[in-house]
């Protein structure tokens, strides 16, 4: 589903540049649930983001879904990310004025799909993540569990082939967290492959395969044993 | 091409967002309705100006004769010039082309009695295309004609103030008036735009007051309106040629400015039309000026409204909107509330206008309006500057890379 090869990224810094990625081999299969580990400055957001088609890598082979994304413009990359991605943020990203239930339904707008179509299919998720009562509720309205439920909701409604989720949890308490983690294994097991970045260790341990970044390198990638509860609670 | 979807969006994001819409909006209908008032004022003082000067036909030329001043080719200060009919005829054949209407006059101050009431009024002689001279309206009954100049008839033309001191509210016309002890009857009664006096002329046939008064051939002056499609250099230069020959005729010097004398409207027609020239420019740069104060604040808004929302514009890029996506959206909101918001600011000026025009014509304003061709040209230009006001900063928007977008807070 993702492959990467020797994949480097540097950002300019005023005139000295910082080398992020520092060749980084990745291949995640479809319906694999991965979580990158590292601390901040480690590149894992970088990597996300490049993943994401949010940003260009410098040198390097980076496949999606077969496809070797190379030359991307704006127009070909917001079809890609529409077609087989779905994101997940740390602060929700949801538009203040509109309410959930079009929060959900916006990717599918941009994809043509009919208003009522849209509807009726972003209903369907908002009863997934639990919250069809709170359709037509504004985000502030919301509380930060519900937020990221509906976010991940819009993540999931144009039915993507990876969804990424950028410290999903980062702004979220320990139950919470663990509901939207509850949440993201649900969508794994229903075949999804899930890509998470974080810097916890209970969270990731709730994954299937972690993969650790340290200074813009792989240091381990290794399966979980027993990824169905948290370790210390 | 029209998509109720995107308008839905759009609607909601304007209706969503009342702050950041009322403020755009806001700057193009006080920008349009600045340009509507000032415009309209600007047209107001044009009307005065036109209405001031149109008491006689604004292409006249009069031309009259008086004593000599300069001794000239044996003629010795102090001579009376005369006019003769047959230099009438010599003009009007001579000059068939620059001529529009031409009429001889001779003018006496006579005593005027109707019954028990009677006056002093002036008694002119003169051809029936004085009243078109004069912008004399026939209030009741009929101007002199030709019949009369060449039956040299006893009737007059009386202006409706002299109807009024000595007939009172009763109608004059066809009734017999004494004109300096003669018996006229009255054909009809005129108004004049050029004010009192001149409703308190008496008018009679040319012929007809020659006849009463020395049975001559004498003609005192000359009224002409030159032909309109003559530019005022022409007419300028038409007016001395005149003068010029008739000098010549009865030897007076080109020097004397007072045996001879003539007054060309041209002249203060250039100046007045000078004058619109001027008015017309300052109306135009304060109409430019007003409307590129619209276009810098609709320019500043639409910067203002791109960077308030650089951070939504990365969310729907990152779920799969096209940078076409947004800028369409930018340009079609920001078009939407400039032509809204232009609209209203010329609905309130041009009510403004007719609400408060009566009220300001003691301050020269007349009837202030304004084209609408004009207005909508104003708001055209509006939408314009919007669109690439907008343009510009929804471009770079569309461009910012959604990580750095979603970043921005």
């Amino acid at each position: 589903m993702i492959k990467i090869e020797k994949l480097h990224k540097s950002y300019p810094i005023g005139k000295e540049s910082i080398h992020v990625l520092k060749g980084i081999d990745l291949h995640i299969k479809e319906g694999e649930f991965v979580s990158i580990m590292g601390s901040s400055g480690s590149g894992k957001s970088t990597l996300l983001n490049i993943v994401g088609l949010l940003d260009i890598h410098d040198e390097g082979n980076y496949y999606l879904n077969g496809e070797l994304i190379k030359d991307l413009n704006e127009k070909k990359a917001a079809i890609l990310r529409n077609k087989f991605l779905g994101f997940v943020f740390q602060s929700f990203n949801l538009i203040s004025y509109k309410t959930a239930l079009e929060n959900v339904s916006l990717p599918l707008y941009y994809k043509g799909v009919s208003r009522k179509e849209r509807n009726e299919i972003s209903m369907d998720y908002l009863d997934k993540v639990g919250l069809k009562d709170w359709a037509s509720h504004l985000p502030n309205e919301l509380s930060g569990g519900q937020k990221q439920r509906v976010a991940i909701a819009r993540a999931l409604v144009t039915k993507p082939k990876v969804v990424l989720a950028d410290e999903p949890t980062g702004a979220l308490d320990s139950i919470t967290s663990n509901s939207v983690m509850d949440l993201l294994k649900d969508i794994n097991n229903e075949g999804m492959t899930v890509f998470v970045i974080t810097h916890e260790e209970e969270i990731a341990s709730q994954t299937k395969r972690i993969v650790r970044l340290k200074d813009g390198v792989i240091v381990s990638d290794e399966l979980t044993k027993a990824p169905k509860t948290p370790l210390h609670v | 091409m029209f998509d109720i979807d995107r308008w839905r969006e759009i609607f909601q994001s304007i209706s969503k967002n009342k702050l950041r819409s009322t403020l755009s909006g806001f700057t193009v209908t006080f920008a349009i309705l600045l340009f509507t008032l000032l415009f309209g004022i600007g047209n107001g003082l044009q009307n005065t100006f036109k209405k001031q000067f149109a008491g006689d036909a604004i292409n006249s030329i009069n031309i009259w004769s008086s004593f000599t001043t300069v001794a000239y080719k044996g003629n010795q200060i102090g001579k009376k010039i005369q006019f003769k009919n047959d230099d009438f005829t010599f003009i009007k054949e001579n000059f068939s082309k620059e001529i529009q209407t031409i009429s001889p006059r001779n003018q006496r101050v006579v005593e005027v009695v109707n019954k028990n009431k009677k006056d002093t009024y002036t008694l002119r002689g003169v051809y029936p295309e004085f009243q078109f001279q004069e912008s004399a309206e026939i209030i009741e009954g009929r101007f002199l004609n030709y019949r009369d100049i060449n039956e040299k008839s006893k009737v007059v033309a009386i202006g409706r103030l002299v109807e009024e001191d000595l007939f009172g509210q009763l109608s004059a016309v066809d009734k017999q008036l004494k004109v300096g002890g003669i018996m006229y009857q009255i054909i009809g009664v005129f108004s004049d735009p050029g004010g009192d006096n001149e409703e308190r002329f008496i008018y009679t046939p040319f012929t007809t007051m020659q006849r009463l008064y020395g049975n001559t051939e004498n003609l005192d002056e000359f009224g002409i309106t030159y032909n309109p499609d003559l530019s005022i250099n022409e007419a300028i230069a038409f007016g001395n040629k005149m003068l010029r020959i008739l000098k010549e005729k009865y030897d007076v010097s080109r020097e004397d400015q007072r045996a001879i004398g003539l007054y060309n409207n041209a002249s203060g027609n250039r100046e007045v039309s000078n004058m619109m020239i001027g008015l017309g420019i300052l109306i135009f740069i304060i109409g430019f000026g007003t409307l590129i104060a619209g276009v810098v604040g609709i320019s500043n808004i639409m910067v203002y409204v791109v960077s308030e929302r650089t951070k939504e514009l990365g969310i729907r890029k990152a779920v799969g909107a096209t940078p076409k996506d947004i800028v369409t959206m930018i340009l079609q909101e920001s078009i939407f509330i400039t032509a809204i918001s232009g609209y209203f600011g010329l609905i309130l000026g041009v009510g403004i206008l007719k609400v408060a025009g009566p009220s300001l014509e003691e301050y020269f304003i007349l009837n202030p309006s304004i084209s609408t061709p004009v207005v909508i040209g104003a708001t055209v230009t509006l939408i314009i500057a919007g669109v690439i006001a907008g343009y510009l900063p929804a471009k770079r928007a569309a461009r910012i890379k959604p990580v750095v977008a979603l970043s921005a807070d």
